[in-house]
């Protein structure tokens, strides 16, 4: 009954259609996958953008600090940071959102520097980890699930372990331990070297510290994949190992992988933002939208933009890029175009 | 069914053992990170470094290191911190230990209702405005970074408003449930719900998704057929089979929160639990601390496991026959 009513919905009258360009054609009509991904682009393009920002338009150097400057508002010259006179009087007031793209648009750090081109430089960080980690921690583990499940036997029992281990240290401790420890050294592993205050150390322990989450859904996957016909099937005629994974087990685990992919990058991105509001992610004078909330932490209850702002940011990918994942997640998983349907 | 809890029981040591010999080996054998050097402190000369080696034991060979320390925390319970000369470990895990549970146990509370509640309802008004704008709900529910969260709400309870709306809203901190019970729940108020947004947003996702897919079985068909109501359908056979899985979820975050993955929450609300003690620790390199924090955390996390094993088999039959 129900196989039934699945097979006679129209997209399935329609002439025959591969399910890849049967799950494009669904994204292309989902309203809300549309909407996300075009905002998405725009927060991509407009990060991207920074340099352009600073340069042409705000006129200063995001990564240079600014104590003794001034800005002009409203005709009058002010100094961007400003001798605290309220409390005990200690210490410096940053100026203010002025609301004028061409100086100090949402205000100035602790430092005097200009938020809004920070915010975008940030963000051009916090995408980048986010989207990278989320690859490579998919492809890692698809691999690793892949050759577990595939081949079994010890490759799988020490893999599985591996997992288990991986699995039983709570991901933010894992992370940051290896963030503490890599920050100040780099990473030489053989062939690997990564300097320390390069972008990759918190790309790749993210993606790292992920990793058994896919792995272990795809290894199921990849076991239950075996024991069915068409694959034993396959292993009947003689097909090599190679020519199985490629044409058997790959094409049947790729949308698995690729629902992960969205998933991943809103929560990668969450844990770059986390792991740099605790200090131990991007390294100053570098910034991502996680430095700039720990920024403004220090100035909560006076200037509290600073801290807002990037945040939103964080809140508006992350919702995108959650939402973006459901749709691509509906668009491939039959079951769950029957829920949209039903 | 004996030598399969044997089996779990072994699986389970041998999983701790693991974490806490990675733990040591990111800490020491980490090619370029010297614990000595952070003792020390800064530009400390080589003749103050050896000192400082030799009274730590730092000199010694790595597998005698581990068993050392292993020994003192798990056998003569007097392991010290390296930072803070001569404070025991455990005294300070078991100080911070209650104040991680209160803020857990109180947020668990709050999304376990408001995760069902949002989960159900949006399934059951599917097809109408209501489930898109709960699920809107949930999505920036799981969306929101915790700890900027947790700004923004001390913005606006202890800044401006304090004076005025949120006067009742006391100073941030932990007051202890035996001090003084309503100061303890106040203080832990907003933390909770923070904590609690994040977890609701995901249980009402994963609940909804299970319910939509069993309104589609065949048991649910039957039991519309028998006449039932779609209220009685939806409440006693629909979501008694799709929180299986929400057990099963909730017992991992339970773990995991207990452990300290907290950590975030109580940096923002100045709580001193164990998250926050193990994030002091990783920043000063306090060896001993991050070991015996880590290792505890590990221990919850591994035995929620277990325990969510066993009340999967106790709820859904089709596990214990299998």
């Amino acid at each position: 009954m129900t196989a039934t009513s699945t097979v006679t919905t129209p997209s399935a009258l329609a002439p025959a259609r591969g399910p890849w360009r049967t799950a494009l054609a669904d994204l292309a009509r989902d309203r809300t996958a549309i909407a996300s991904f075009a905002i998405l682009m725009l927060i991509v393009v407009v990060c991207l953008l920074a340099p352009v920002y600073a340069h042409y338009i705000a006129h200063t150097d995001p990564f240079q600090s600014n104590v003794s400057g001034t800005t002009v508002v409203n005709g009058k010259t002010v100094p961007v940071l400003a001798p605290t006179t309220s409390g005990l009087g200690l210490g410096v007031t940053p100026i203010g959102p002025t609301g004028d793209v061409h100086h100090y648009f949402l205000g100035a750090d602790s430092q005097g520097r200009d938020v809004m081109a920070r915010l975008l430089y940030g963000g051009r960080n916090s995408l980048l980890i986010g989207l990278s980690s989320a690859l490579i921690c998919c492809v890692a583990a698809a691999l690793l699930g892949v050759i577990a499940g595939y081949f079994g036997g010890v490759v799988d029992t020490i893999l599985n372990w591996f997992f288990d281990v991986i699995w039983a240290f709570p991901v933010y401790l894992l992370a940051i331990s290896l963030s503490v420890v890599l920050l100040t050294n780099g990473l030489r592993l053989g062939p690997l070297s990564v300097q320390a205050g390069s972008l990759w150390l918190p790309i790749l322990i993210i993606a790292a510290v992920y990793v058994p989450y896919v792995a272990r859904p795809v290894r199921g996957q990849v076991l239950a994949l075996r024991g069915r016909e068409f694959i034993q099937a396959s292993i009947g005629i003689g097909g090599s190992d190679v020519r199985i994974l490629r044409r058997d087990v790959l094409p049947n685990i790729a949308p698995m992988v690729l629902v992960f992919l969205p998933l991943m990058a809103a929560i990668n991105m969450l844990t770059e933002a986390a792991l740099s509001f605790l200090s131990v992610g991007v390294q100053p004078p570098a910034a991502s939208w996680g430095t700039i909330i720990n920024d403004g932490l220090g100035l909560l209850y006076t200037r509290p933009t600073v801290a807002i702002a990037p945040g939103l940011m964080v809140v508006i990918t992350a919702v995108t890029l959650n939402l973006l994942g459901d749709s691509v997640r509906s668009a491939l998983d039959p079951k769950a175009r029957l829920r949209g349907a039903a | 069914m004996t030598r399969f809890a044997l089996r779990r029981l072994l699986s389970t040591v041998l999983v701790l053992f693991a974490i806490s010999v990675v733990t040591f080996l990111i800490f020491f054998a980490t090619p370029g990170v010297d614990p000595a050097a952070r003792i020390a402190g800064r530009n400390a000369d080589p003749a103050t470094l050896a000192q400082v080696r030799h009274e730590f034991g730092l000199d010694r060979p790595l597998p005698v290191r581990y068993v050392l320390m292993m020994d003192h925390l798990l056998i003569k319970h007097d392991l010290t911190s390296y930072v803070n000369r001569g404070a025991a470990v455990i005294p300070q895990i078991l100080h911070a230990a209650p104040v991680t549970l209160s803020l857990v146990i109180g947020a668990a509370v709050i999304w376990m209702v408001f995760g069902i509640l949002i989960g159900t309802v949006s399934a059951a008004t599917r097809g109408t405005i209501a489930d898109p704008v709960l699920m809107i709900v949930g999505v920036v529910g799981v969306s929101v970074p915790v700890y900027w969260l947790g700004e923004v709400v001390n913005l606006i309870t202890q800044d401006k408003l304090h004076s005025g709306v949120f006067s009742w809203v006391p100073p941030l901190g932990y007051v202890s449930l035996t001090a003084n019970p309503v100061q303890w729940a106040l203080h832990l108020l907003f933390p909770w719900l923070t904590l609690a947004v994040l977890y609701a947003g995901i249980y009402a996702r994963v609940l909804r998704g299970e319910l939509l897919e069993a309104l589609n079985e065949d048991y649910v068909r039957t039991a519309r057929a028998k006449g039932l109501s779609e209220r009685r359908v939806l409440i006693a056979h629909a979501l008694r089979c799709s929180l299986i899985p929400i057990v099963s979820l909730f017992g991992l975050d339970f773990g995991a929160l207990i452990g300290g993955a907290a950590l975030l929450n109580e940096v923002v609300f100045g709580l001193p639990g164990l998250g926050l003690l193990t994030y002091n620790s990783l920043q000063n390199l306090d060896l001993p601390v991050i070991i015996a924090s880590v290792l505890y955390a590990a221990f919850f996390i591994v035995l929620a496991n277990a325990v969510v094993d066993v009340v999967y088999a106790a709820i859904d039959p089709r596990v214990r026959r299998a």
